[in-house]
């Protein structure tokens, strides 16, 4: 990996501002740093020397402890806060926590946040890297890349594939990312799902809208199930737990509609037996703990992409 | 001191009279005492206005001064210079003070402070409902005897039908009319920008269009039975279609839009530029076409700035934290004659009387006018100079503009309230 090619950009902010060939160059490396996780000692130097800080404006498991593994096995130093953002009203600006962090010697900062934009906010305000963990409904890009890799690893490619999103497409920043990667790499996308639940103008981006599952399941080579949060009934956006279910959770009985040889995919965690059946989510079809793994690997290739090979290194 | 000013070789255009040629203006004792041409005159102060525009001094009739409550936002004193500089002679200030202009006192507090401080005329606009609650009456009567000359609850719609048809008929005993801030909140939410394709790739939460135009059909419908209403800020199209029908069937309604309105659309709002942050929304280029539809068919009777001072640490923040809201006063002429007169073609005729004569009658202001005897309240404009909008030169004390950088044709040079020069470019 001496001589690479890196991410033109500072940041990671979203697969909306990649190109098609910026997310080649995120798979390939994925792919060779991916060989990392056979070696008995589990480490390279690639990031030695390089400090990488997690800002968690909310609560997160997975996504927050796979940069960590990710920073930690390219030998970068790793720092966290995961603090409300409620608290923050009456406290110190995103702007200020972030000049804070970052003359610590902070050389990229991951950030999840409530709010969409926020980290276009403190990326234009530092000169530290800033990787969007996650912004509002806004985007996740590290989740979309590392969802089309895992793609990609089943069926070669997405190009001419069909992916079907199913669940709240409206609240969703994973919908979002992998609709915007997705169709930079030709991929037919899909969104289904409660019509309360279709954000506006979505056919704007690139996807097909369907509310009826049970006409479009068998078209897909791949199914993106999206969690579903239980607020959102409280706000009238779906009447009951059941009735999602019925109309749009993935089940063994609906199954016997897609294709045979179809790929379930979930960002976690799992509502078991809401948006996806126990007996799917464990069945044979699903690569969901193939995406957490390859979750590692993307975000070693986008740390190392943003942050190797620079300050003569 | 008796001051005498003559304004001589300006291009005289008075929406008033519908007059619009070369002539010279005689300003005597604080009025218009001749408009003609060649005027002779000793001991005057004279100014050179050829090749510029001579207007009535510009009434904004939708105005935040943030006094009382916010002086960090801006001050009577400082939104009235802000106004000067913008060419504005007159502005009207909304009710949403802290504490609220609901009672005498407030509206009393408000036109004293501008007698002291102020160097424009300044108009209190009284809440409609105690504490903008939306509930129960303010004390109109009162508040109109120490001066306030309009009823708005802006900032917050009236959500009760009930309140809002009550507000209508009792302002109507003093012939004044209700200004509504027409949204149903049921629908825009606690939205951030437009609805649409736009917000969703952005991840921003909407307001939909219908939020405004909704409930500017209830509040025309109410208006229709019950009262005089005046409609801020419209945005949409359809809200401009709704008041189009409304004006045929000879409803009791007037409206304004926002300079804003016609010059920006939600692609302001891309990159996340909370400047560009409003309530109601920056909206598409179709609402845009139809507010200038609007303007020119005089479906749209008013341009008001809807100056909304912001701190910058309350707009350098998360967009969806960001507050509402961006300063107009010193933006509202170059963005007139560039996007009206210029792009559009608009007569200056009709564009002015949008910000002098029209609000004038609709608030029964005794301005807006060049006739002799008239206050003197003047504005003298270069319709050619080339301007880029400068965070610095703003006088307001907030900054928060989405044209900062903008290139914009059309200057004001002067403006003088009451014969007195109250700002020189």
């Amino acid at each position: 990996m001496s001589k690479v090619k890196s991410l033109t950009s500072k940041d990671l902010l979203g697969l909306k501002d990649l190109s098609a060939e910026d997310l080649r160059l995120v798979f390939q490396t994925a792919e060779s740093l991916k060989e990392v996780f056979h070696r008995p000692i589990k480490r390279v130097p690639a990031l030695n020397g390089k400090t990488i800080f997690n800002l968690f404006y909310e609560p997160s498991t997975r996504t927050k402890s796979s940069f960590e593994m990710a920073a930690k096995m390219l030998s970068a130093t790793t720092g966290s806060i995961t603090t409300k953002t409620s608290s923050m009203t009456k406290g110190e600006t995103l702007i200020d926590t972030a000049k804070n962090i970052e003359v610590m010697g902070i050389d990229a900062i991951v950030i999840r946040h409530s709010m969409a934009g926020a980290p276009q906010l403190i990326a234009k305000n530092l000169k530290a890297s800033v990787i969007n963990a996650g912004d509002g409904f806004n985007e996740h890009p590290t989740q979309g890349l590392l969802d089309i890799f895992t793609m990609q690893e089943k069926k070669k490619t997405v190009k001419g594939k069909t992916i079907l999103i199913v669940g709240d497409i409206a609240h969703s920043r994973v919908a979002r990312s992998n609709i915007w990667g997705l169709k930079k790499l030709g991929a037919r996308v899909i969104v289904c799902g409660p019509p309360t639940l279709i954000p506006v103008g979505i056919e704007e981006m690139g996807a097909e809208v369907s509310c009826h599952l049970d006409k479009v399941i068998g078209e897909a080579d791949f199914i993106n199930v999206l969690r579903i949060q239980m607020e959102r009934q409280g706000k009238g956006l779906f009447p009951s737990r059941e009735e999602y279910t019925k109309l749009y959770g993935i089940d063994a009985a609906r199954m016997k509609k897609a294709k045979k040889d179809v790929v379930i995919m979930h960002p976690g965690p799992i509502n078991r037996g809401l948006e996806l059946s126990t007996e799917v989510a464990d069945g044979p079809y699903n690569v969901i703990l193939d995406q957490v793994k390859n979750g590692v690997a993307i975000r070693m290739a986008v740390l190392f992409l943003l942050l190797g090979g620079k300050n003569g290194n | 001191m008796v001051e005498i000013i003559l304004i001589k070789n300006g291009q005289v255009i008075d929406p008033a009279s519908g007059k619009n040629g070369v002539a010279d203006v005689l300003i005597e004792d604080g009025k218009i005492a001749k408009v003609a041409k060649n005027i002779k005159a000793q001991n005057t102060t004279v100014i050179d206005a050829k090749a510029c525009w001579v207007l009535p001094g510009l009434i904004d009739m939708h105005t935040h001064l943030r006094d009382p409550g916010w002086p960090e936002q801006e001050t009577i004193a400082t939104g009235t210079r802000a106004a000067a500089r913008g060419g504005f002679t007159s502005v009207c200030c909304m009710a949403n003070t802290d504490p609220v202009a609901d009672t005498a006192s407030v509206v009393k507090y408000i036109v004293s402070k501008a007698k002291a401080e102020g160097v424009v005329n300044v108009f209190p606009i009284g809440a409609v409902t105690k504490g903008l609650k939306g509930e129960e009456l303010a004390e109109m009567g009162r508040m109109l005897d120490e001066g306030a000359v309009a009823f708005s609850d802006d900032g917050h719609p009236i959500a009760s039908a009930g309140v809002f048809r009550k507000a209508l008929e009792y302002a109507g005993q003093f012939n004044v009319p209700i200004i509504s801030h027409s949204e149903e909140l049921g629908l825009s939410e606690s939205g951030d920008m437009n609805e649409g394709a736009l917000s969703t790739q952005l991840g921003l939460r909407g307001i939909p269009a219908l939020a405004e135009s909704e409930a500017v059909a209830r509040d025309v419908g109410l208006a229709k039975e019950f009262g005089t209403l005046h409609v801020a800020h419209v945005s949409t199209a359809q809200s401009v279609k709704t008041i189009r029908d409304a004006k045929k069937q000879k409803v009791k309604v007037t409206c304004e839009t926002a300079p804003h309105y016609f010059s920006l659309t939600e692609e302001a709002v891309k990159g996340y530029d909370t400047n560009a942050k409003v309530n109601p929304p920056l909206r598409t280029q179709a609402d845009v076409e139809e507010i200038v539809a609007g303007l020119k068919d005089d479906t749209i009777d008013v341009i008001a700035t809807d100056h909304a001072p912001h701190t910058i640490d309350e707009k350098n923040v998360e967009f969806q934290r960001a507050a509402n809201g961006m300063i107009g006063l010193e933006t509202a002429v170059p963005l007139c004659i560039t996007k009206l007169i210029k792009e559009r073609k608009m007569n200056p005729l009709k564009v002015f009387a949008k910000l002098t004569v029209n609000p004038a009658k609709i608030l029964k202001l005794n301005k807006g006018t060049l006739a002799p005897g008239a206050d003197a309240d003047v504005v003298i404009i270069d319709p050619e100079a080339k301007v880029v909008i400068k965070k610095e030169d703003f006088v307001s004390a907030s900054k928060n503009s989405p044209f900062i950088s903008q290139k914009l044709t059309g200057k004001v040079l002067t403006t003088v309230v009451g014969g007195k020069i109250v700002f020189q470019a």
